[in-house]
């Protein structure tokens, strides 16, 4: 809502605070000024002249040679290149020496060899919008009436000395998107009266039920319709006063009819629509749900489709208006319009927001009832509409208002104590203070004992229990006078819970391990949507995505990863290794919310590990991937219960990814990606994770119980096995475990060679076994009797003979 | 004789003082000292001495001795000495090179900031309530004083799924849930940190993707001037010592009285610079006392119980925080960004 200062001062006394402190007032008890504008802009010099002369020029086909005069000295020759200057004309003349916005300082000047001293405007030229530029002047010069005084300041005249307040409006203000509900609303603030305009409409002899009839045949969306007639009204421009005052707020003049129902939408915030009353071709008015399939020319000349979701204004036939937001072609008021049938109706808002939503259509009109209208200040404005058409469009009033009407006001009564008050805020406010600031916002209220009995005006809609009186209340007492207090309460301690506890801990490993953490989107295309993910389910797509890209849920977050990686690879970071913990979202049926299920996903591609000069250097690989899992199993006490087993998935190499089994169950898979998808997303080798994290967070780890540190010696025996190349080590490892307990205590493989000196299709694994028994020292032929039973165990399962 | 030892005496303190290495030395100890050496030789032809001569000359053999052996001593741990020296000149390194990298990754910046105001609640006695992101109407808006219809809703844009499932637009919807979970019974102290989605083309200050955190107390007896009172704290924690915070009125529909939160600017101390863009104030929160609809809509009885709930955005404070000039930043995961938050 744009408020100009000076209007506003016409309904609430303003003397001693400028528009500046006025904002800052306004700002901190509840509505945002966003800015202050000057409309004058820092221009000077510019008046009203009045063109003597204008001749072509007699070098350039494009200009005009005038001469005009300022009511004091000699005439003075401008030249000028707006095509609709003429003589005769008063006009908004920038002298020499004028400054126009910009710090344009105009100079006399040679144009095409003809002396100009000063410069013909343009309203643009004077800092107005195109938009709201009268269209007969908007590619020309400014024309003032013929009464304007030559020689007068030109800026007071085009109501520019004035400053005007851009207020941002929550959803529950929207009384203060007329200036009355403003005045009401800086009256309270500063502690002034209210002055409200006067409607005095003289009517002639003649009833209006003679003139039109009107059925609201859909009360719910129309409990409110009124309407005036105003006969042999003269189409013309507005009063300039008027004209300017709707450019300073945003809209752009037409003709008197016309700017007098914007007028009075600005000053009441009520809508209003002027109808030519012969061309509605009928003598009543029917307000009712569109039928479906009919259509309607709207105002903007385009032809809308309609249905019973729609509310529209006919003459009894067809529809003549689409209600509460634009007025159709056929009924416009235009330069030939003798009978205006003016209308003022309250529309319910859900009506109103269909019709914007579905004809994307959104006008003053319909914001103001979308956001919901005061019906009580309907007819309020219907006379003062009729009233202004009379003193400035020359009109004759009908005797009479039609209406219909199915609305009562219900007078909204809160009561609220002292106490609550106090108590909710944590002030320690008096009755009187309360009080004080329910007059200032002239509310009409009665106090008995503290109890405070408030009559919500109808204005305030927003209004209606005793929270939004004690908004009110602390809104204009002003927050910086609340204390600063702490809640008092039982201390109970604050904490993590074990599962966000564990979170963090991983968190923290991982990135001490080296990993980076990323956060990619949840929103996928429906290509990568189930890609890599450990489990799928059908797609969960948006109902309206903005983009293909982001029009699905994802099920894995894998793929973001890898864009993250090809992202950095494209700007020369090599090295990439990155993990994410997030959602993914399973569904489980339409219209139920689908799982969310954690999981913890990375990446790593490039050089792991790079000391250069002294010739270190290790690639990531498979090996480096499933190193970080490991640590992850020990840090949670998981590491006996998860298992690795080759595994073939889509996407990843069939001989390099496992799947991982927490307990026997599958919770997460590691692999290198599949050359295919490297080459798919421009990576080098690259491999990747996904665990379902909920899974191992939620599994219970043994509590920590402290071992006796060993007393007595260990006994390493190494032994290398010569194995068929097949055989899986974990599996030889697991059986060595096994085979040995309890005395074999370490299993740890230090060499796998496969190559000359083995025959073909074998290999050998070595394995540092070490044996250990916490009572007591072993002697030579314990260990000798174990061991032996290792080897014949795995000779027995693997076929696995000593290397010689 | 004595002449004899005196002469080999001069003549042995020479050579250990010639002597340039521990071989040398080596020499000279087997020459002098040793069994057939000239000293020994000097004593046996004793014999031919007087009886009495004989002890002096035997007691002047020893001070011989001992003064070579002192002599030969003092070279060999000089010599040693030099030898140590040498070999450590020789293994003299350059402590300049770089050392062996220790590889570390770090957390998101994001992440670091909802932990640390985690943390920081935590102290204050809230547990961390986590919700899911895939909503229900009702408890994104309905339980929130946001009817179907209500024309608040457009101030968020969301992505709906079906017409009762969607994206969470904030995190709020865990303040219904929790206190349903509470059954109409406080205290309740919560933080709700999260991501949130809402119809948002992605530019420099828009991401149809980002986080909230939440926070939500109803008990008895709360007043706004806790509220006032927790978020002072809260920004001087956060910001520093010294912060003030500002309330200025404004509107949230599951909130009344509903405010701004502004919090003294920390680079400026509150004189304006670009940071606040002059003002000397930073909007970092959005707050209120919780609506009466809301509290009884999720069972608890408005007449008893009170409540406020903030809402704050990560990213905001994150840029805010590290002078961040892009939200996009934050989901594009380049390295050269991520690894700029690894100090503690
Ligand atoms: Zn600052």
């Amino acid at each position: 809502m744009l408020v100009s200062y000076r209007w506003l001062s016409e309904y609430v006394d303003l003397t001693g605070i400028t528009a500046k402190e006025l904002a800052e007032r306004i700002t901190k008890s509840g509505i945002e000024v966003e800015r202050v504008e000057a409309l004058d802009r820092g221009m000077k010099g510019i008046v009203i002249g009045h063109v003597l002369e204008c001749e072509p020029h007699p070098n350039a086909d494009k200009l005009r040679k005038c001469l005009v005069d300022f009511g004091e000295g000699e005439p003075v020759q401008i030249i000028c290149g707006a095509p609709n200057v003429a003589k005769g004309q008063n006009v908004a003349v920038a002298k020499v020496g004028a400054v126009l916005p910009g710090h344009f300082k105009i100079k006399r000047a040679k144009l095409r060899g003809e002396e100009s001293n000063g410069m013909i405007c343009s309203l643009q030229e004077l800092g107005i919008e195109t938009k709201v530029v009268p269209k007969a002047y908007a590619d020309g010069i400014f024309v003032f009436p013929s009464d304007a005084p030559v020689g007068a300041d030109a800026l007071e005249w085009l109501g520019l000395h004035d400053e005007v307040l851009e207020l941002s409006l929550t959803p529950n203000r929207a009384d203060c998107l007329s200036m009355i509900g403003v005045a009401y609303e800086v009256a309270a603030i500063l502690g002034r009266a209210v002055k409200l305009p006067e409607a005095v409409v003289k009517e002639n002899d003649e009833m209006i039920r003679d003139y039109i009839s009107v059925r609201v045949e859909a009360p719910e969306d129309n409990p409110l319709y009124a309407g005036r007639i105003v006969k042999n009204v003269r189409i013309g421009p507005s009063p300039l006063w008027m004209q300017a005052r709707l450019m300073a707020a945003g809209i752009r003049p037409h003709n008197n009819v016309v700017d007098i129902t914007n007028y009075i939408l600005l000053e009441y915030g009520q809508p209003l629509h002027a109808f030519d009353y012969d061309r509605l071709g009928s003598k009543e008015i029917v307000v009712r749900r569109a039928n479906e399939g009919e259509t309607i020319v709207t105002l903007d000349d385009v032809e809308r489709k309609l249905t019973d979701n729609h509310l529209v204004i006919t003459n009894g036939r067809e529809p003549v208006a689409l209600a509460g937001v634009m007025g159709g072609a056929n009924s416009e008021v235009r330069d030939d319009t003798k009978t205006v049938f003016i209308e003022a109706a309250y529309f319910a808002s859900p009506v109103i927001r269909q019709a914007v939503k579905d004809h994307g259509l959104r006008s003053e009109a319909s914001t103001r009832f979308e956001k919901g209208i005061d019906p009580a200040r309907t007819k309020e404005a219907l006379e003062r509409a009729a009233a202004l058409m009379a003193e400035y469009a020359g009109g004759e009033v009908v005797g009479g208002i039609v209406e219909a009407s199915t609305w009562k006001e219900e007078p909204v009564v809160v009561t609220v104590t002292l106490e609550r008050i106090n108590g909710v805020l944590g002030t320690a406010m008096s009755k009187e203070e309360v009080a004080a600031i329910l007059a200032n916002l002239q509310f009409p209220f009665t106090e008995d004992n503290g109890t405070f009995t408030v009559h919500v005006p109808s204005r305030r809609r927003d209004i209606a229990i005793e929270e939004d009186i004690i908004e009110e209340v602390a809104r204009l007492y002003g927050y910086d006078h609340l204390p600063a207090t702490l809640p008092v309460a039982e201390a109970k301690p604050g904490g993590l819970t074990p599962y966000q506890a564990k979170r963090r801990r991983v968190r923290r490993y991982l990135e001490g391990a080296g990993l980076f953490q990323a956060i990619t989107y949840s929103l996928t295309s429906p290509d990568k949507a189930a890609r890599f993910a450990l489990e799928t389910a059908e797609p969960i797509r948006l109902a309206l995505p903005m983009s293909e890209e982001r029009s699905v849920l994802r099920q894995s977050l894998i793929p973001h990863l890898l864009e993250a990686v090809s992202y950095n690879r494209a700007r020369q970071v090599e090295n990439v290794a990155l993990y994410e913990i997030g959602s993914v979202y399973l569904s489980r049926g339409e219209n139920v919310q689908p799982a969310e299920n954690e999981r913890l996903a990375g990446v790593i591609t490039g050089l792991w590990h790079a000391h250069l000069w002294q010739g270190e250097k290790k690639a990531a690989d498979f090996y480096v991937t499933k190193g970080v899992l490991d640590g992850l199993f020990d840090l949670l006490g998981l590491s006996d219960r998860i298992s690795y087993r080759p595994a073939k998935r889509a996407d990843l190499h069939p001989g390099r990814t496992a799947e991982i089994a927490l307990d026997g169950t599958v919770i997460g898979f590691v692999g290198q990606l599949h050359p295919a998808v490297q080459k798919e997303y421009d990576l080098k080798e690259t491999y990747v994770f996904e665990l379902a994290l909920s899974e191992l967070l939620n599994a219970e780890s043994e509590a920590i119980r402290y071992e006796l540190i060993p007393r007595f010696p260990s006994v390493v025996r190494d032994i290398a096995l010569v194995v068929d190349d097949n055989i899986e080590a974990g599996a030889l490892k697991q059986a060595i475990e096994e085979a040995g307990k309890p005395l074999l205590k370490d299993v740890a493989l230090f060499d796998v060679y496969q190559g000359d000196r083995l025959p073909a299709g074998k290999k050998s694994l070595a394995f540092s076994l070490r044996y250990y028994d916490p009572e007591r020292t072993l002697t030579d032929e314990e260990v000798t009797t174990v061991h032996e039973r290792v080897l014949a165990a795995v000779e027995e399962q693997f076929g696995a003979v000593l290397r010689g | 004789m004595k002449e004899r030892l005196h002469e080999l005496e001069r003549e042995a303190l020479a050579k250990i003082d010639q002597a340039g290495d521990l071989k040398a030395l080596n020499e000279v100890r087997v020459a002098y000292l040793g069994k057939k050496g000239p000293i020994t030789e000097v004593l046996r032809g004793m014999g031919a001495l007087p009886p009495e001569e004989r002890p002096k000359l035997g007691a002047l053999a020893n001070e011989v001795r001992e003064a070579i052996q002192q002599a030969l001593e003092a070279k060999q741990t000089k010599l040693e000495e030099e030898e140590i020296e040498r070999k450590l000149a020789a293994e003299a390194i350059d402590v300049t090179l770089p050392g062996r990298p220790v590889r570390l990754g770090n957390a998101h910046p994001l992440t670091r900031v909802i932990e640390e105001i985690e943390d920081l609640f935590i102290g204050m006695g809230y547990t961390i309530a986590e919700g899911p992101e895939v909503e229900t109407d009702y408890y994104n808006f309905e339980a929130l004083n946001l009817p179907k219809g209500h024309p608040a809703r457009d101030m968020q844009d969301s992505f709906y799924i079906t017409e009762e499932i969607l994206l969470r637009t904030h995190t709020s919807p865990m303040q219904a849930r929790t206190m349903e979970k509470h059954r109409g019974r406080g205290p309740v102290k919560i933080i709700c940190p999260g991501k949130v989605y809402r119809r948002d083309t992605d530019d420099a200050t828009h991401s149809h993707q980002f986080t909230q955190i939440e926070g939500l107390v109803v008990d008895r007896h709360i007043r706004m001037s806790d509220l006032k009172g927790t978020l002072r704290e809260f920004a001087r924690k956060l910001f520093g010592e010294g912060r003030d915070i500002r309330f200025r009125p404004s509107f949230f529909p599951f909130t009344e009285p509903s405010v701004e939160v502004d919090v003294s600017c920390f680079r400026c101390e509150g004189h304006g610079c670009s940071v606040c863009k002059g003002t000397g104030w930073i909007e970092i929160l959005g707050a209120g006392m919780v609506h009466p609809n809301v509290l009884e809509m999720a069972g608890f009885d408005s007449k008893t119980y009170t409540g406020f709930a903030f809402g704050m955005g990560p990213e905001r404070i994150a840029m805010l925080k590290y002078g961040i000039d892009d939200i996009r930043h934050f989901y594009q995961n380049d390295l050269r960004f991520l690894r700029q938050f690894l100090r503690v």
